[in-house]
């Protein structure tokens, strides 16, 4: 394919170095010396998809209490250190699992690794700081869900389009949830998934890789081995036909979404659903864009998620805002104008190698960064496909051809197999809008 | 917009560490014959070149009935130019897997190309292009003026947007900062294409503007895409870009907005300080231990882990070529908004009346000092770092100067710039929130 040489390609599979600790914690190192600074990130098999009925939002819980200390290092003092060390340390919790990383200068990567190890098992869970952390997540759901009515309707879509499986209820919980989980959840849940037997360690930056594994041997290894986590085993059925719903509330502009069940990162159409979603979605010039936006003019924005990188399979979804004036039926159906299109005719050749450059220029400008980096190998290993599936996916990419495009497009972008979620806005309250100005408060 | 990980805190960048130290920044800087400034920074360690211009003009330029002129000349820039249509520019960058911007700012515009150092050329003729020869088409004008009226009116469905565009105008209610980069309604349309032309023919000049170049690309060979590309881009008559300064309020004021909604969008503040100011540093530590310092600051303490009344609680200093805002944000249930205004009245009143500690003091300076490396750790973001400290006439040399600039300022100054730059009796107060359960009391 030209533009890009394999060497590059190939530069994560030439670079990680692999070690299992006899607990069972993987290790994955690579060195990047360009600058004296590292990403530490460790990864826990654990998110929202391992939750059960009546205690959504539970791993997005634990994860805000992992910051409440252990005997070492007590509440309040996790980040501080971090911090005053010069480095930033956070946390992100998805449906397929939890992660939490330090960013620092190459000499404090110890600091981070042995903050890391006590809080692995060490926390200390108490019930005053869950009462008012409970609250802070609160907040969180209001702030990202509660208030926005677009982040709504995602939500609602994915309830839809899932009915027993666990992605049907959103990482950050159900308010009623939240409200019925206990300390004593919390405990049972950290056992079970807090072990170095279900946990990925990371390191990306300015590191030996021979000298940095002795001493995360040192500070990781006397963890002892956990209990084997339950296999999450739901599998949805399948979908037989399209569902709809509405969500009416108050909002400037209608929104549309719709999402089709697709597989993930084991399936061979993984690859071709991958450079469809480009086709239809990256950019200026991608279809959605051209024809909605540019040239109809019927839609704000217009854009389309899939990610192979899922434990199990996964939505495809698009979603358009409406122009003010717009009917939203004309835009939805303007996008599956669009895949009737793909379904039609296979992708031209200007298309596919476009979508192919640029998902290998993408990984290209994610090499900037230790910790794009690092996030790549740690989601590919925990969902499950491994790390050395990034050069295998360069690969995979590659050999797509536009008949598939088409055959995927033709097989997954149906009617019988979609969810369609629209928002549609009511009018204000009466006394909305309303200003009040008071000076001399 | 549409958010898959619940982060713990949006406070915190997620942009990663990469690729340079603040020793390693030892940019090679020249101004062409037509007047443009040019920064060079090489670094070869991946192939990917970045090229950012920015041009010393932006909202604040505006002519006030016509707010969002800037905007919309930098959002037409790529649409079209004599030789290209939108279309093609699009294709053509997008062919290579790179990526073109154009975006305004209060002071001042940026326009960047990002390529793989194969594309360099490229990158180069794109950005050229865009700028030297924009068409500035009638149908193109209308089109994108009717997507940004569009996102005008989705704005008003997020809180945070609601209360900022009237936080702005009560703080800044006579300065050019009053009105948002994107115009308002009723300026938006007035906005003519000999409008449009006068202020590109005005703004947009080579010695108005700075390249910053950061990436696998040598200086020999930027100074051959700069004449092919650059050359013969001309000089033109410098117009006056003084602003005035914003005057501080003379009263509280206090503003709420009707909206039904969970939460109630708070923020307080009331003008701040320019990037020139001499005390930026000591505020920039002073602020860290306020508002500043993620889980580290007093106000987060407070706030969120102490009274669970937030998930997100900050302050901020927007320093520009004139004196920004200074906000205290956070977010909390309707009925709890009066508790919070109290706590973060609280910690103003604190930090402006008794020294902070000493611990405090040398964490924060740690903070900023350690983490320097940080900010500047891609290449997009070292362009845009460099391309600042050209603008506000830091020098060169303010990459190995900042560590002392930080590490010189004293416990009296924080106490003292705390006193100088806050005033929690004459600020602006917005709330966006379900006024009937918020009973904000005034």
């Amino acid at each position: 394919m030209g533009p890009l040489s394999v060497a590059w390609a190939l530069d994560i599979a030439s670079t990680v170095h692999e070690h299992t600790l006899s607990n069972g914690l993987k290790v994955l190192l690579v060195e990047s010396p360009k600058a004296p600074v590292v990403t530490v990130q460790i990864w826990y098999k654990v998110g929202s998809r391992n939750e059960v009925m009546g205690r959504a939002g539970l791993s997005h819980m634990l994860e805000h209490m992992m910051f409440k200390g252990t005997e070492r290092n007590p509440k309040g003092t996790f980040s501080r250190i971090i911090r005053k060390n010069g480095g930033n340390d956070n946390a992100f919790t998805s449906q397929d699992f939890t992660a939490y990383f330090e960013n620092v200068a190459a000499d404090r990567t110890e600091l981070a690794l042995a903050l890391e190890a006590d809080r692995m098992q060490g926390l200390q869970l108490n019930e005053n700081e869950f009462q008012l952390e409970r609250e802070v997540v609160k907040e969180e759901r209001r702030l990202r869900t509660e208030d926005d009515p677009q982040s709504s309707l995602v939500e609602m879509l994915f309830a839809q389009a899932f009915l027993m499986h666990p992605y049907h209820w959103p990482v950050i919980g159900w308010f009623s949830d939240l409200n019925a989980m206990t300390l004593d959840d919390l405990k049972a849940y950290y056992d079970t998934y807090y072990s170095p037997n279900n946990a990925t360690l990371v390191v990306v930056g300015d590191i030996k890789a021979e000298h940095l594994i002795g001493t995360i041997k040192r500070l990781f290894e006397p963890i002892p081995k956990g209990p084997t986590p339950p296999v999450q085993k739901v599998t949805e059925p399948e979908q037989r036909g399209e569902r709809r719903f509405v969500l009416r509330r108050e909002a400037e502009l209608p929104f549309a979404m719709a999402g089709y069940r697709v597989p993930n990162y084991t399936s061979d159409d993984s690859y071709a659903l991958t450079i469809l979603e480009s086709i239809l979605s990256h950019g200026k010039s991608s279809r959605l864009y051209r024809t909605l936006v540019y040239e109809q003019k019927i839609a704000l924005a217009v854009g389309m998620e899939y990610n192979l990188l899922q434990t199990d399979g996964e939505l495809l979804y698009c979603f358009a805002v409406v122009k003010p004036g717009v009917k939203i039926e004309d835009v939805e159906h303007a996008l599956y104008r669009e895949f009737d299109r793909l379904q039609d005719s296979p992708p031209t050749e200007q298309e596919l190698q476009r979508a192919k450059n640029q998902v290998e220029a993408e990984y290209v400008f994610s090499q900037d960064s230790n910790f794009r980096q690092a996030m790549v190998i740690g989601q590919a290993e925990t969902v499950g496909a491994g790390w050395r599936h990034i050069d295998k996916f360069l690969e995979r990419i590659r050999s797509v051809t536009a008949q598939d495009v088409q055959r995927v497009a033709h097989q997954y972008l149906t009617a019988e197999n979609r969810t369609v979620g629209t928002l549609l806005p009511t009018a204000p309250a009466a006394d909305s809008n309303a200003v009040s100005e008071h000076i001399n408060r | 917009m549409i958010a898959w990980m619940a982060f713990l805190t949006m406070l915190l960048s997620m942009a990663p560490l990469g690729n340079a130290q603040a020793a390693d920044i030892n940019p090679i800087r020249f101004v062409m014959p037509n007047g443009m400034t040019v920064l060079v920074q090489e670094q070869h360690s991946l192939p990917i070149v970045h090229i950012h211009a920015l041009v010393k003009a932006g909202a604040a330029h505006d002519p006030p009935d016509k707010a969002g002129l800037a905007n919309l000349v930098a959002g037409l820039l790529d649409e079209g130019t004599t030789t290209r249509s939108s279309h093609q520019i699009a294709e053509q960058i997008e062919f290579v897997g790179g990526a073109l911007q154009a975006k305004a700012g209060e002071d001042f515009t940026t326009a960047s190309a990002r390529v793989l150092k194969k594309d360099t050329e490229l990158g180069f003729e794109l950005l050229a292009d865009i700028l030297l020869h924009p068409a500035f088409a009638e149908q193109e004008i209308d089109r994108v003026r009717s997507l940004i009226l569009g996102e005008m009116q989705s704005e008003k469905d997020d809180p945070g947007q609601v209360a900022s565009k009237a936080f702005k105008q009560l703080v800044f209610s006579n300065h050019p900062y009053r009105w948002p980069v994107t115009g308002m309604e009723d300026t938006l349309p007035k906005i003519k294409r000999a409008d449009i032309l006068q202020f590109y023919t005005r703004e947009y000049l080579p010695n108005q503007t700075i390249l910053t170049i950061v990436g696998d690309i040598t200086a020999d060979q930027v100074r051959t895409q700069l004449a092919k590309r650059f050359g013969a881009w001309k000089r033109g008559e410098n117009g006056s870009h003084a602003l005035p300064v914003p005057p501080p309020l003379e009263k509280p004021i206090v503003k709420l907005i009707e909206k039904d909604l969970t939460q109630a969008t708070i923020l307080m503040g009331h003008v701040g300080i320019s990037r020139t100011n001499p005390d930026y540093y000591a505020v920039t530590v002073m602020n860290y231990i306020l508002g500043a310092g993620g889980f580290s600051s007093r106000l987060m303490d407070s706030i969120r882990d102490n009274q669970g009344l937030a998930y997100h609680v900050g302050s901020h200093f927007e320093a520009n070529l004139m004196p920004g805002p200074f906000i205290v944000s956070l977010q909390t249930r309707n009925e709890a908004a009066n508790q919070a205004i109290t706590g973060v009245v609280t910690e103003l009143n604190r930090i402006r009346e008794a020294p902070v500690t000493d611990q405090e003091l040398s964490e924060a300076k740690a903070y900023l000092i350690g983490s320097f490396p940080l900010r500047v750790d891609t290449t997009s973001k070292l362009a845009e770092v460099l391309s600042l400290v050209e603008l506000y006439s830091l020098g060169l040399d303010y990459f190995s100067r900042y560590p002392k600039l930080i590490e010189q300022v004293t416990k009296e100054d924080v106490l003292r710039v705390a006193k100088q730059y806050l005033n929690p009796a004459r600020y602006a107060l917005v709330v966006v929130a379900n006024q009937h359960k918020a009973k904000v009391k005034s």
